[in-house]
């Protein structure tokens, strides 16, 4: 058992990665073009917000994946501390620049969003400010992974640290909307206001789709490189460099 | 048993405030970085009374805040150096409740003064008079949190290459609801003069919260870090 | 609808295709990085096995 969680697991997603990612990426392709064409062309536009409200498609597919990317980073963190599962400490750590990319979009796209319908780029609106809050915690887990050069400690550290995060997050994002009411009764909010219609419903499933595909795309690709570096030393890793000159 | 445990606490707790009076400078510095801080907003904003009002109850906090966070560098950092930290872990009690112990000295030295000081400051600020018991109350709840929930962070970075300035990225984003409850309460209670019991009462949560969950993650931190 | 129409976005063009193309961006940018890094460790791992660990901070980022 112990020698499985030791060798045998790296190498064996490893080989299933790589067998699985043109698949990912295929549907991550059509996914992003049929939501495109969907999301920009088959809906009709927004009887109240014009076709500003096309940005909701790439904005909210972000918003949530930032979210799912951190809670996911946190599981593979905690099963790797947990269990000593070294596949899960590599997992988390190429999750940790995914997530915040997704969070940064989410932000950028956030502010474009609210420029058109509140006049201003930046509102403390309580979604854009957990968002921010988010990219933060993202931006303090990849810090201390990097400043941790030994491997299995920055797994571990960081792994508390997430933990921490994962316990936080809800506690901060109740607090910011709480925060946010207090303070703006009358502002909308950008999805809470118009009604969603299923026009709109199905570009947004295709486009979050899309992005949760990408990630698990993206994810196979960076932990397979992780994975050559780290067991670079062993066995399996040395036959198939001489495999592939 | 516990009585055991109790004891170790008790002595840990005693030695931390003796340590901690000998490099009294240390304690000073947050109190006095929290005093220079407030002092700073009246310079940058002007002395207009119903300006600073307004802004007290975010200035005091804010301040409060990066006073708890630059004072987190002293809880296990010297005792890391000189090699204490270690025979702390090797103990026979439960290292959480050690730590524990650890943590309330911290805010003995820190958070208490802090809170009992920022009368002052409020008057400088040109807080209402009402609103100040609610401040001091308000800092005597959230302080021991940012201290337990800091203590995490602070464990983590142990020997690590820039750790002053990567605990209070790491701390800063998870001290925002307390925040948020504390500046708010004192808000409240300067506007109306009530309604602030709401909040402060979520503070007293987060104080539990922060009890049951930080001494048990930071004694875990610590393993890592001295492993 | 003509093309142009379909440009303009209602009006609001700029706002929509900014934030379409940041998107793009960084998608492109959370693909080539990966298969960048990629390559250098493959490169690496060619090189030489045995070079130990600075090359790892080379590769790391």
């Amino acid at each position: 058992m112990k020698f499985i969680h030791k060798y045998g697991a790296p190498k064996r997603f490893y080989q299933l990665a790589g067998t699985f990612i043109p698949w990912f990426a295929g549907i991550t392709a059509v996914l992003f073009v049929s939501g495109l064409y969907l999301g920009l062309y088959w809906a009709p536009p927004d009887y109240q917000q014009g076709d500003a409200y096309r940005i909701m498609f790439v904005h909210v597919p972000n918003a949530w994946m930032s979210m799912m990317a951190y809670v996911i980073m946190a599981s593979f963190a905690a099963t790797g501390y947990i269990w000593n599962i070294r596949l899960a400490d590599i997992l988390a750590r190429v999750s940790a620049p995914l997530g915040a990319s997704f969070t940064l979009t989410a932000l950028v796209t956030g502010s474009l969003w609210g420029k058109p319908m509140w006049g201003t780029y930046w509102v403390w609106d309580a979604r854009l400010t957990s968002e921010l809050i988010l990219f933060f915690l993202y931006v303090g887990y990849m810090a201390l992974q990097a400043s941790i050069d030994d491997a299995r400690r920055a797994a571990h550290a960081s792994a508390i640290l997430a933990i921490v995060g994962v316990v936080n997050i809800p506690i901060i994002h109740y607090s910011v909307y709480w925060w946010h009411t207090l303070h703006q009764p009358a502002s909308l909010t950008l999805t809470n206001q118009p009604k969603i219609y299923a026009t709109m419903l199905i570009p947004l499933i295709v486009m979050s789709l899309a992005f949760m595909f990408f990630y698990l795309t993206m994810l196979c690709v960076r932990a397979r490189s992780e994975i050559l570096l780290r067991e670079r030393h062993t066995d399996w890793v040395r036959k198939l460099v001489e495999g592939k000159p | 048993m516990t009585a055991d445990v109790l004891t170790a606490m008790r002595s840990v707790f005693g030695r931390e405030l003796l340590v901690f009076w000998r490099r009294s400078t240390e304690v000073m510095t947050a109190l006095v970085f929290f005093v220079i801080v407030t002092t700073l907003f009246p310079l940058a904003i002007g002395p207009e009374r119903h300006e600073l009002m307004l802004v007290a109850p975010g200035v005091l906090w804010v301040a409060a805040l990066l006073a708890t966070t630059l004072s987190l560098n002293h809880l296990f950092a010297s005792d890391y150096q000189d090699g204490s930290l270690e025979q702390l872990l090797m103990s026979p009690h439960p290292l959480s409740l050690l730590v524990l112990a650890k943590m309330a000295a911290h805010w003995v030295l820190t958070g208490l003064p802090l809170a009992l000081l920022s009368p002052l400051l409020a008057v400088q600020m040109a807080l209402p008079a009402k609103a100040i018991g609610t401040l001091v109350v308000s800092l005597l709840l959230g302080t021991p949190t940012l201290t337990l929930i800091g203590a995490v962070p602070a464990a983590l970075t142990l020997g690590v290459r820039g750790g002053g300035v990567l605990v209070s990225l790491l701390v800063l984003p998870l001290y925002t609801p307390v925040l948020i409850f504390g500046a708010e309460a004192v808000a409240a209670s300067a506007g109306q003069g009530f309604a602030s019991v709401a909040h402060l009462s979520l503070l007293g949560a987060f104080l539990a919260l922060a009890l049951s969950f930080a001494p048990w993650a930071s004694s875990a931190a610590l393993r890592v870090s001295l492993d | 609808m003509t093309w142009a129409q379909f440009l303009s976005m209602g009006g609001f063009a700029f706002y929509v295709w900014s934030a379409y193309g940041f998107t793009a961006v960084v998608v492109v940018l959370n693909i080539v990085q990966p298969l960048t890094h990629k390559r250098k460790v493959w490169q690496g791992l060619r090189r030489g096995l045995d070079d130990g660990e600075e090359e790892r901070h080379e590769e790391a980022e």
